[in-house]
């Protein structure tokens, strides 16, 4: 399950500043060395981090995340007596808190999350931007849009007898998400042990669920040292950031969930490559009454007010009119970043989502046609030539075929065991060759880590993760 | 379609008059009709007339013509099958070997005479002919942005109408512009299902979705219904069925129909028979790799050892140009149904058949498994492709 190992993360590093890298802007002005002005512009400022939020429907993740908002003071108290009154008249007062990120009227009716939410909060040395991810398998390809935008991951599983048990067996979402999140790159894993307190803090349910996650993220391709474990209660806010109750207290010394988070390591950001980013949303402006907002994750590079970007694969000019983090205006974002840019200049009802704005001298490449190193998951029907899927890519989902099975792989080595084998069957590892049903824009995994990962999904279930070897 | 009259020699040769009816009955006709074949219909052809005095007029007649067919094209979305050919046989109009394009027209009478026919097609005959395969049933696979509207016939699928849409994602403090994308897009799709589905041959409307969009839209719709007093709708509400799906692409089909309450619903309609077979070959190939074989030279391998229990084969082999591809399959689905396998022979046009057609077209499960041809190369001629 680890499909890369450490010399490609090189490739990533901010010290790769090529003269390409500074590339001439329509204003005539040499675009700044982002590096030096990130240090700049945030030099004292806290890291960056995208958390996503995963983990078994009903395990509790919007209500945990909900209530550490409140806690953390992003939420006044005035908002949530309201939230509390509107969810008691529906009789679900539990779901307050899940209330701060579920906000559509259809969300809060059936008392689950259907689309990522986005939110914002800081720690000691962070600041988080929060995506509370769907758990509902059937929401699996929003969840895969949130995590694909995350550096670090939080894993919540329930403590509930039997409930642990569901979401962990096969069918559950506990592995299915734990693999995924992996294999879109997350390396670094927090594992909240929700509700705990329905089972009166029991220490040895808490060391049991540690104990048999441990082993098979481990065998995921997790770190031992990128994984902790840290006991919560949710809806009382036990131990999210202080610890109070004295049935927890009495065998659990470690860090608050708060102070866990803030333990993340921020990942390297690739601030000198060709600018790349992703469009996970398209919407008119509010505020103003002309122009289109684009919001999305920075992959590489920095964007400045005024820089003239190509919208792939329409092959389109436009001009960034501003650029919103977190509802704020600033002047320039950088990689890493979660922002909304105001754009003019296109008709931007052809752009769709999954679009790529970038460097109009360094254009990403687009196509229809990839090849590509999978590595099979625990499937019921083995994978052919000719198997419809959908590919997962960013923010796009889009149906794809697998056209040829050029050769079964050994899964650490990457050496050939057969040549264009009749099928790739499950734990298996292949090169196989993909075709998309319409072209997309695509980099190849050496050349971009983030943007060379795509999942395969077929029939409801993930099948495969992908890195793409070659574009043709 | 209806068939006239049927004069066949025991060597093969002979003559069919049928009359094809709907749609579906073309592509049968598509499939039936093959390069060399000569075709007999009511046809128009514009003449042109030379009087005395040397100035030309042209007129346009109905004639009956015969050709011998060397193209044949067609249209999958209207369902319209054109023939171009020379003329074989003398005509008032027409000159002997002219060239001459007939449209197949619906409820007109055409007669077709093979060199050869073969068991494919004589069963090919059988099966246009057989009313009780006629089953239409429309599905609207969807997803949040993303619809498929589609009808499911006998021998095909159609994809009607796609519609692709970008709805806006909520957003923190502001979920109106996500609702109205959605509105807006529940409209599109509604209006395509009025456009699309007659809901007086529909047997039933599978509406598929993963999580909750169907159920939305179905109330969306019934709303709409109501408001606007749409009586089509609102009389047809029964025939809705709401089933889950993976996702709004077209190959999730494949998912709807295999679904129980689909299966108790329809009868046992040809395109469903194919989602099974197909997926009873792929389980076969997880659990028994040896007994689950595609691709030509495997499974004519394997038909050498009579170990053949059922032949998938996509139709669109036997639409091949060349007379000798196109016989070494009508061989091949004869000698498994001689030694008493099943052949089940796929309609290019249906979901399942689309992905066979990808699987090199032919696929065999065994009676019992062949190791030994599992190491054996896949075809070389599949490695230029």
């Amino acid at each position: 399950m680890t499909p890369d190992s450490s010399p490609l993360d090189l490739a990533l590093v901010c010290r790769q500043a090529s003269p390409l890298g500074r590339v001439m802007v329509a204003n005539n002005l040499p675009r700044l060395d982002a590096a030096s002005e990130y240090v700049k512009e945030r030099g004292g400022t806290k890291a960056l981090l995208n958390l996503v939020v995963v983990g078994h429907v009903d395990a509790g993740k919007s209500t945990l995340m909900g209530h550490l908002l409140f806690r953390l003071g992003q939420v006044s108290a005035k908002q949530m007596h309201k939230y509390e009154q509107e969810s008691k008249k529906l009789g679900k007062q539990s779901f307050m808190y899940a209330w701060v990120l579920d906000e559509t009227g259809e969300e809060r009716a059936r008392g689950i999350t259907m689309d990522v939410a986005q939110s914002q909060f800081e720690t000691e040395s962070k600041s988080i931007t929060l995506l509370d991810a769907p758990g509902h398998r059937d929401f699996i390809p929003n969840m895969i849009f949130g995590a694909a935008q995350a550096d670090v991951a939080l894993l919540v599983v329930d403590a509930t007898t039997g409930e642990f048990e569901t979401g962990f067996e096969s069918g559950g979402q506990t592995r299915e998400h734990a693999l995924l999140v992996r294999s879109l790159g997350v390396s670094q894993l927090g594992v909240v042990v929700n509700k705990l307190d329905m089972v009166g803090w029991s220490r040895d349910r808490f060391n049991e669920i540690s104990a048999r996650l441990g082993a098979f993220l481990r065998q995921a391709g997790y770190k031992e040292q990128d994984v902790f474990y840290v006991p919560v209660s949710g809806l009382s806010g036990e131990n999210l950031t202080i610890s109070s109750e004295p049935k927890l207290t009495e065998w659990y010394s470690g860090p608050t969930l708060l102070q866990a988070i803030d333990k993340f390591r921020p990942p390297e950001r690739a601030l000198n490559r060709p600018v790349r980013f992703v469009i996970s949303d398209i919407f008119k402006s509010v505020v103003g009454s002309s122009g289109c907002c684009l919001a999305g994750r920075l992959e590489s590079g920095m964007i400045q007010t005024t820089d003239k970007l190509l919208v792939m694969p329409l092959n389109e000019v436009i001009q960034i009119k501003n650029i919103a983090i977190n509802d704020n205006s600033t002047g320039s974002c950088f990689a890493g970043d979660q922002v909304v840019l105001t754009v003019s200049g296109a008709d931007l009802s052809d752009v769709s989502l999954g679009s790529v704005l970038c460097d109009p001298s360094q254009p990403i490449k687009v196509t229809s046609r990839i090849q590509a190193r999978v590595v099979i998951f625990n499937v019921d029907i083995p994978i052919t030539k000719g198997y419809p899927v959908v590919i997962h890519y960013q923010s796009l989902s889009e149906a794809a075929t697998i056209t040829k099975l050029i050769a079964q792989i050994h899964k650490s080595t990457g050496e050939v065991i057969r040549k264009r084998p009749r099928c790739l069957t499950k734990q298996t590892s292949g090169l196989v060759e993909i075709e998309i049903s319409r072209p997309i824009c695509m980099e190849l995994y050496k050349d971009y880590r983030e943007l060379g990962r795509f999942m395969i999904r077929a029939s409801g279930t993930t099948i495969a993760a992908g890195l793409v070897t070659s574009i043709m | 379609m209806k068939l006239v009259s049927r004069y066949i020699d025991r060597d093969g040769t002979g003559r069919v008059a049928l009359i094809p009816e709907n749609p579906e009955d073309m592509w049968h006709a598509y499939n039936l009709i093959s390069h060399g074949d000569t075709i007999r219909a009511s046809t128009i052809r514009k003449v042109q007339t030379e009087s005395a005095t040397g100035s030309s007029s042209s007129s346009r007649v109905r004639t009956m013509l015969t050709i011998e067919v060397e193209t044949i094209d067609f249209d999958t979305q209207a369902c319209v099958l054109r023939l171009k050919g020379r003329n074989v046989e003398e005509n008032q109009y027409v000159k002997m070997g002219a060239y001459h394009t007939v449209d197949i027209e619906p409820n007109r009478k055409f007669s077709l005479t093979k060199a050869c026919w073969d068991v494919v097609a004589l069963e090919r005959i059988d099966m246009a002919c057989d009313p009780s395969q006629n089953a239409d049933v429309a599905a609207v696979i969807m997803h949040e942005g993303l619809a498929n509207v589609c009808l499911v016939t006998g021998a095909m699928t159609l994809v009607r109408a796609k519609i692709d849409v970008t709805i806006p994602r909520k957003r923190k403090g502001s979920t109106s512009q996500h609702e109205k994308g959605l509105q807006k897009f529940y409209d599109t799709v509604l209006q395509a299902i009025l456009r699309h589905v007659n809901f007086e041959v529909t047997r039933c409307i599978l509406l598929a979705s993963p999580g909750f969009v169907k159920d939305h839209f179905f109330e969306y719709m019934m709303q709409w219904a109501s408001k606007n007093d749409n009586r089509m709708l609102i009389d047809n509400k029964s025939k809705f069925l709401l089933i889950h799906a993976s996702s709004g692409f077209k190959h999730s089909l494949k998912e709807v129909l295999a679904d129980p309450a689909v299966t108790s619903r329809m009868a046992d309609t040809k395109a469903m028979a194919e989602v099974k077979a197909l997926e009873n070959f792929y389980s076969i190939l997880q659990t028994e790799p040896s007994r689950a074989f595609y691709g030509l030279k495997h499974v004519l391998k394997a038909n050498e050892g009579q170990a053949i229990d059922t032949l998938l084969v996509s139709d669109n082999l036997f639409r091949s140009q060349s007379v000798e591809e196109r016989k070494k399959y009508v061989k091949l689905v004869e000698s498994v149904r001689d030694n008493g396998g099943i052949a089940r022979i796929f309609s290019s046009l249906h979901v399942s058949g689309e992905q066979l057609m990808q699987l090199t077209g032919v696929a065999a499960v065994l009676r019992f498994p062949m190791p030994e041809l599992e190491d054996e190369p896949l075809d070389s001629d599949e490695d230029s492709e």
